[in-house]
């Protein structure tokens, strides 16, 4: 469990800025044991159908709510704003909660987020009273017509989702970071390493969301811990201040007082 | 008259409300949501709804998600 101040998350406190999905997973165990070590509180849920002798709907939401984290249940799948719209009902009704992570997909094969359909779904949804998390591209002026629509957090894609490619446009992602200082950014999608998270959180995200990157490890439940302390790292880091790069070396230990300092040059070959 | 549940065709042998449509199938108890011919059902409505033959529902639960 981390010891990090808390920050505020579409109204609420908390201290971890990992969110993780729950997909993916070797089993529920599994599942719930990674949750506990990576230290979220915030974690991705989904609907789906549900025959009426099935009961793996009920088991996997005690699961959840054994754990006792806030749940962001998704759009996934979709590809229409209305369908959009009548799933995060649906979430809104079984899970008890407005929040919403909107996802309104344009393309099948990168499963790349429909920029107009969302701007439209997001609208409606901020209508409807929901805090919506747009999964969204690092696209700024698209960035901007969300938040125009509502949205007080973003959540832009790394790359596509399950990739782990990590962040394949970090200009545009600095570039979101500079431009909307006060918004909450979350990177979410492709992330595929503790090092892709640290990452972003260096530059200054104030989350990321990961799933299969935890649950296709080989080890889901230390592959948790790592993210929740790389996650915890980069934010460290970010606050506090990373040096300047620069070109050439500069010695790190005093030259004054080195022995034999400026009495050779390096050693010719022979 | 038939219903299509979820994608597939099921005959209901008498016109009913959807609550006890619902509870009939096995549904109660379950934490379920209902959209009725596209549009959602809020759970104090299942009991307004009177289904009709060619009515489409779609009947979601939780499931994992990312």
């Amino acid at each position: 469990m981390t010891t990090a101040p808390f920050w505020e998350i579409g109204g609420r406190q908390v201290r971890s800025r990992l969110l993780l999905g729950t997909a993916r997973y070797p089993s529920l165990a599994v599942l719930q044991q990674a949750i506990r070590a990576s230290g979220a509180e915030i974690v991705t849920v989904s609907l789906r159908r549900e025959s009426a002798e099935g009961r793996a709907g009920r088991q996997f939401w005690t699961t959840i709510k054994e754990l006792g984290v806030q749940v962001l249940p998704n759009t996934a799948g979709c590809k229409t704003v209305k369908e959009a719209v009548t799933t995060a009902e649906m979430a809104r009704e079984v899970f008890e909660t407005p929040w919403l992570k909107l996802e309104v997909i344009g393309d099948d094969y990168t499963l790349q987020p429909h920029p107009f359909l969302l701007v439209e779904a997001a609208e409606e949804l901020c209508r409807r009273g929901f805090t919506v998390f747009p999964y969204t591209t690092e696209d700024l002026v698209l960035a901007e017509r969300l938040v125009q629509a509502g949205c007080k957090i973003l959540m832009p894609w790394g790359s596509p989702i399950g990739s782990g490619q990590g962040l394949n446009n970090p200009y545009a992602l600095r570039t979101l970071r500079a431009r909307y200082p006060e918004i909450p950014l979350i990177v979410d999608a492709g992330i595929g390493k503790p090092s892709h998270a640290i990452a972003a959180m260096e530059m200054g995200y104030d989350g990321v969301l990961v799933n299969t990157a935890v649950a296709r490890a080989t080890d889901p439940v230390s592959m948790g811990r790592a993210f929740g302390l790389a996650v915890e790292a980069g934010r460290l880091a970010y606050l506090a201040g990373a040096m300047p790069t620069q070109e050439m070396a500069e010695p790190s230990t005093p030259v004054t007082g080195t022995p034999f300092w400026h009495s050779s040059s390096p050693e010719p070959l022979k | 008259m038939i219903i299509e549940i979820n994608g597939e065709r099921r005959e209901l042998d008498r016109s009913r409300v959807l609550a006890d449509a619902i509870r009939d199938w096995g549904y109660e108890g379950q934490p379920i949501a209902v959209a009725y011919n596209d549009e959602f059902v809020p759970r104090g409505r299942y009991a307004a709804i009177q289904l009709r033959d060619g009515d489409r529902l779609e009947i979601v639960a939780p499931m994992q998600g990312g």
